[in-house]
């Protein structure tokens, strides 16, 4: 063997080129891989890495600018605190959104439902646990409006709840007569309305139910949508609703249960929102709809459905929470807050329409 | 918006045809028309409260539109519209967007009508005949005096955090904060620009938007700069409410002095239960029944209604609601305020 390397046979004539040409076995045809590339094919396996590194780096730039004061374990509960509401509002959002829908009503369900609640419990007086599952079931009920109307009736999601949007918001305020129920008189008449206002502190941290309450519901839709048929069929109906209805999934079905179990999040969330604000206001959380939306696509949800983890609206939300807090402590104006957050919204979506595009 | 101006054209045309045998009857009936800037606020809510009783009094015929949400400017536009093709005499209006408003307003004017903005003067003030409103600037001054008194020597000291409505200030976010500012004891500058003072006894100012859900995240957010805080000011009582609520999960709700503007019956409540120390009250139902008076008399007579002397607008009034008197701030009891107040 050795000696035919160091005595090699002189070539033939028609084998002069051979040096020349290619010695690769057969395969596909490799790109040259930038940095970039890499990075896109990562995020689009893990697209909830964006959110994640986004947190991550304003919770650093954040704790440069403004110092020990945001990174006391007090502010870093109230921000948790702070962003419990729109977080649980973007969960519901977060379901329907991964069926290729939107909820412009999440925020009225909410709103409604704790006026539902608390008018019954305090103006005639059921006894509180009986008016909060009233309260819940109302939020079923709205939802299943919107899944109907969406399913059966056959309309785009957007315009549905855009209509119902104006209708639960017509309903609060007809309801409520306007008026916000007092803290004072919640506190004496049904103040397990206001449980989840309530904290548990551990140094310097002051943990409201209500955050964990929000994070337990992520929790429990993180396991419902990853190790469940309804789950999968939630993803697979937002790729592709056709191919999921040819594989045997009964899509409107599964639809309406996704807008009802979003309507009974926000319920749930209307509870919680009591015990934030303290008393029951038809008039807070009017732009909640839209927060929402903005803390699910911030998550990384693609909009297009079917894509993205139930735990990038969370941190979606933690991220909006972040930089309010964050540009407060440095003495930002609110103007400019609400500049940010509109920008993060954009370069989000950017991100994940540059994610969607890649190739093999 | 729509739906409500879709009612009312729908409810118009009902009743059009019910009363169509009787119309002669109708022929010289005083029309009027009252415009708010929501149906959601009990401010306005009192209001439309006020002139239908009115209304009804002097057999005028009202109608009422509404805007959505607060700020939306195109729906008052289609209301004016509205009223001035219906041939009605007047109309009272509480603008959402006070300076682009002024043309449509000066249309109705030249069509004859007599336009009186209530609560919410334009901008500038004269575009409208008259303007029949509380005395913002002097809410605001009476809890900064009665702050300032309570207080007494400690004011030198006082750390104060100012809740103001939205981030665009309207005149009656400016009005309200700097005439506080003012009674307080604080230069002012500029008296039309929140946020120009440079004294160091204001902790900071945060917006609300004139809710519980705004009033307490804006107070968190300023303890989270200053947790000794003292003295709050805030736009109304829903965010003085909210406002408390912060204070008390931070375990500072003793000692520090709430002061509020509006005189709604949860905010006097909450004087009462010393949730909020002092409030300006205002009187809503008044505006709206002044209103529809001087729309009687201009429809019969062609006056127009007069100033208060010595003020650009006609003051309904402003009364102090407090059960803790101070020295030299007049003010009403509790039990007086509770009989007197909307909502």
């Amino acid at each position: 063997m050795s000696d035919a390397k160091s005595t090699p046979r002189p070539k033939q004539d028609f084998e002069q080129t051979l040096d020349a040409s290619d010695k690769n076995v057969a395969a596909f045809e490799r790109q040259h891989h930038t940095l970039l590339d890499r990075i896109q094919h990562f995020l689009h396996g893990y697209p909830t890495m964006v959110p994640v590194i986004v947190l991550v780096i304003s919770i650093a730039v954040f704790g440069m600018l403004a110092g020990t004061k945001f990174f006391s374990p007090f502010n870093l509960s109230l921000i948790l605190q702070q962003v419990s509401i729109i977080g649980i509002l973007a969960a519901a959002q977060s379901l329907v959104i991964l069926t290729a829908g939107i909820d412009l009503s999440v925020g009225a369900i909410m709103v409604l439902m704790s006026v539902i609640m608390g008018q019954l419990a305090i103006t005639l007086g059921v006894p509180a646990p009986l008016a909060i599952i009233v309260g819940f079931i109302g939020g079923i009920a709205a939802g299943m409006l919107n899944g109907f109307l969406v399913t059966r009736v056959k309309l785009p999601p957007f315009i549905v709840t855009l209509g119902t949007w104006n209708i639960f918001f017509a309903l609060n305020l007809w309801l409520s007569g306007a008026q916000s129920i007092r803290s004072q008189t919640i506190d004496q008449i049904a103040p397990l309305l206001k449980f989840f206002g309530e904290s548990v502190s551990f140094g310097g941290a002051q943990i409201t139910y209500g955050s964990i309450l929000m994070v337990l519901i992520f929790a429990v839709l993180w396991y419902v949508l990853n190790h469940t048929a309804w789950g999968r069929h939630v993803y697979a109906i937002g790729d592709d609703k056709e191919a999921a209805e040819l594989s045997g999934i009964r899509t409107n079905r599964t639809l309406i249960s996704v807008y009802a179990v979003a309507g009974l999040v926000c319920a749930i969330g209307a509870w919680a929102s009591i015990g934030r604000v303290g008393s029951v206001s038809p008039q807070s959380f009017q732009e909640a709809n839209l927060q929402s939306i903005t803390a699910v696509v911030i998550g990384g949800i693609s909009l297009f459905g079917g894509r993205g983890s139930i735990v990038g609206p969370l941190i979606g939300a933690l991220i909006v929470g972040v930089f309010n807090s964050g540009l407060r402590l440095v003495g930002v104006d609110v103007l400019w807050q609400v500049f940010a957050i509109g920008w993060l919204t954009i370069i989000a979506v950017a991100i994940d329409q540059w994610i969607r595009k890649v190739s093999a | 918006m729509k739906k409500s101006l879709l009612g009312a054209t729908f409810g118009a045309l009902a009743l059009s045809l019910s009363l169509a045998p009787f119309q002669s009857a109708f022929a010289d009936e005083i029309g009027a028309c009252l415009i708010t800037k929501t149906d959601i606020n009990p401010f306005f809510v009192k209001m439309k409260e006020g002139a239908t009783a009115t209304s009804m009094h002097h057999g005028i015929n009202l109608s009422t539109f509404a805007g959505k949400v607060d700020g939306d400017h195109e729906t008052q536009v289609q209301a004016i519209e509205t009223c001035i093709a219906s041939g009605a005499k007047g109309i009272l209006l509480t603008a959402s967007d006070t300076k682009a408003i002024v043309p449509v307003v000066q249309k109705a004017r030249d069509a004859g009508l007599l336009v009186i903005a209530l609560d919410t003067p334009l901008e500038p003030i004269d575009a409208a005949d008259a303007t029949f409103a509380t005395d913002n600037f002097k809410a605001g001054e009476l809890i900064g005096q009665w702050a300032a008194a309570k207080l007494g020597a400690d004011a030198a000291n006082a750390k104060i955090a100012m809740l103001d409505l939205t981030p665009s200030a309207p005149s009656v976010d400016v009005l309200r904060d700097q005439g506080f500012l003012k009674g307080f004891g604080i230069d002012i500058k500029d008296p039309a620009k929140i946020g120009d003072e440079d004294d160091a006894r204001i902790i900071g100012h945060d917006v609300t938007n004139g809710n519980e859900e705004g009033g307490r995240e804006a107070m968190e957010n300023l303890l989270q700069r200053d947790s000794e805080i003292n003295v709050v000011y805030t736009i109304n009582e829903p965010a003085a409410a909210g406002a408390y609520e912060a204070l008390k999960s931070f375990g500072l709700q003793d000692g520090v002095l709430i002061v509020s503007v509006d005189g709604g019956c949860p905010g006097v409540a909450n004087v009462q239960d010393g949730v909020i120390g002092a409030t300006s009250q205002q009187y809503p139902l008044l505006m709206a029944s002044k209103g529809i008076e001087a729309i009687k008399a201009w429809a019969e007579t062609g006056e127009k209604p007069q100033n208060t002397e010595g003020l650009n607008f006609y003051d309904t009034g402003v009364n102090l609601v407090t059960d803790q008197t101070a020295d030299g701030v007049p003010s009403i009891d509790v039990e007086e305020g509770m009989k007197r107040c909307w909502g």
